[in-house]
């Protein structure tokens, strides 16, 4: 079995059979509460079949990109419960589980964008080549103003506000499969923290 | 007795701790201090990757020196507030995780009330008695509470309004030019310098201002005075003699704290005082307030400074004495409160 958590929109934790068959889904589109919402999550997938805990053999971790604090929820909770069942932690990036989710569904051929809201005004895009089993990416995840994103001829888009952890451990079994190596879970921030290195302030005229 | 592993990441410190009752077994603390330095304060976004970094290597360390396995923990404990927010969910996540991995309760608990539990840790085999007023004073908090039961009974006597002391100490330095964190270098300075030299504003000292917040402090005042002061020397040409700054500023924070925090005692009738937090590593503060209490009659307790800045030790250790007096654990869906009040000791 193989438990997906990802926090990089709303919040989506799955259970898979070993051949991908989905024994416990839950997910919610809130971009809020990944903290609070993450713990039922958790438990009701656990609790989906007997001997959950001691049947997984990894926990894909979806890696974003996404706004950083609900990300770090996913990742954290990815990471230590890993670390709490002593089984792997297999990081993939959010879009992937998106553009398989298409590919399987035959809705994209050739060059293809999965596209995410980044806040302030950009979104996050990553371009993949149609392939199988494993999208392969044209070019990595990346920030591009939304006013000034324009496709490239050819190049279909797919904006989704939702990461299905089912496809998340969907790609984390076809990486797998092939033997293709995974991210360390390290999160996509694709940007620097904000801060201001502002000099003190005079307080008098 | 319970085994408790406690998780604290309502700041920039990543702490680790593992506790068997009221023993310590395990104080791990990983800091992002060194990463805040070069913008003169704690960076919410900068301590929150911290954390997710620091978060899995600590739980791996602590258990090590606590000499441990995952399988021997009887509970979970976390900070679920106040703090930054992001810091705390990172924590909070962490924390429900391991609990469903090991299918062991969780105890989502108050990080002011937490420094408090603390001194259930001291291995000098006095007993912590109640109830007592605490003192906790850090960068990013400064409380007067009336403990009467560590589990049960909690109250917010006052607290800062504006700046937290630590804070206010961080801005002082810089001002100065001295290094981050402001505590010890501003302590480092004071000690050559006259307490006396400059009078700065107490705030909420004033017979109008107690009125309303007689336990409350504030610092943003004291902070302009300095600044003030700093600026009229510079614009006349003047050099800045910074031990006495740093002294009579430093003299000023130490004696609103104490004077308020003794004043409490005094005002009902409770003769302890325990302190609490980072700025207890300020040998003024702590002298000042040894000083006064005594004076007053109160008997002062101190825990240990690895106990009194933010650690995860302190949070396993009220998760344990929540569990000895019997509480429940917190629901799974319990979420990060950057202002969970401390009359909510658990979360
Ligand atoms: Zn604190």
């Amino acid at each position: 079995m193989i438990l997906a958590i990802d926090t990089s929109a709303g919040t989506s934790v799955a259970l898979l059979d070993e051949d991908g068959t989905v024994i416990a889904e839950r997910s919610t589109p809130d971009t809020r509460r990944h903290a609070e919402v993450i713990g039922p999550f958790l438990a009701e997938v656990l609790a989906a079949a007997p001997d959950v805990r001691g049947s997984l053999t990894a926990v894909a971790a979806g890696i974003g990109p996404g706004p950083f604090t609900g990300l770090r929820v996913g990742l954290a909770a990815a990471r230590v419960l890993a670390l709490g069942l002593g089984i792997p932690v297999l990081g993939v990036p959010s879009h992937e589980a998106v553009a398989l989710r298409l590919l399987v569904a035959g809705e994209v051929a050739g060059r293809f964008a999965v596209v995410t809201d980044a806040r302030r005004r950009e979104v996050a895009v990553t371009v993949y080549i149609a392939a199988l089993p494993i999208p392969a990416e044209a070019e990595p995840a990346h920030l591009v103003e939304r006013l000034a994103f324009a496709p490239a001829p050819g190049l279909t888009v797919h904006e989704v506000a939702e990461i299905p952890a089912v496809w998340l451990a969907r790609a984390a079994q076809a990486r797998s499969a092939a033997g293709a190596s995974f991210s360390d879970a390290a999160p996509l921030y694709l940007r620097a923290p904000d801060v201001t290195l502002a000099a003190p302030k005079r307080v008098s005229a | 007795m319970s085994l408790v592993l406690g998780i604290e990441t309502s700041c920039d410190e990543t702490g680790i701790g593992i506790v068997r009752g009221s023993t310590l077994l395990a104080n791990v603390i990983s800091s992002s201090m060194e990463e805040h330095a070069r913008y003169g304060g704690v960076v919410p976004e900068v301590a929150a990757r911290a954390h997710l970094e620091a978060i899995e290597p600590a739980i791996r360390a602590a258990l090590a020196e606590a000499g441990v396995t995952l399988a021997d923990l009887d509970a979970i404990a976390v900070t679920s507030g106040p703090g930054l927010a992001g810091a705390l969910m990172v924590g909070v996540g962490a924390a429900k995780a391991l609990a469903l991995a090991l299918d062991r309760p969780l105890y989502a608990v108050n990080h002011l009330v937490g420094h408090v539990g603390a001194d259930v840790l001291r291995d000098d085999g006095t007993a912590l008695e109640l109830p007592t007023v605490a003192l906790l004073v850090s960068g990013g908090h400064t409380s007067l509470l009336l403990v009467r039961d560590l589990t049960s009974d909690v109250e917010l006597l006052g607290e800062t309004i504006d700046d937290a002391a630590g804070e206010a100490f961080d801005k002082v330095a810089r001002l100065l030019g001295l290094p981050y964190p402001g505590g010890p270098h501003i302590d480092r300075v004071a000690a050559e310098g006259d307490p006396a030299a400059i009078r700065f504003p107490r705030g909420l000292t004033l017979p109008k201002d107690l009125e309303r917040h007689r336990y409350d402090f504030s610092f943003s005042g004291l902070k302009t005075a300095v600044a003030r002061h700093v600026e009229r020397l510079r614009d006349a040409g003047q050099e800045v003699p910074v031990a006495d700054v740093a002294a009579s500023f430093r003299e000023a924070v130490a004696d609103v704290l104490t004077a308020k925090a003794v004043a409490a005692c005094q005002d009902l009738g409770v003769p302890r005082l325990l302190l609490g937090g980072g700025v207890v590593a300020n040998a003024r503060v702590r002298a000042l307030a040894e000083e006064r209490a005594a004076a007053a009659g109160v008997s002062l307790r101190i825990p240990p400074l690895a106990l009194c800045t933010d650690n995860g030790a302190m949070i396993a250790a009220l998760g344990a004495q929540l569990i000895a007096a019997g509480h429940a654990p917190s629901a799974l869906d319990v979420s990060a409160d950057s202002t969970l009040p401390v009359t909510h000791i658990q979360a």
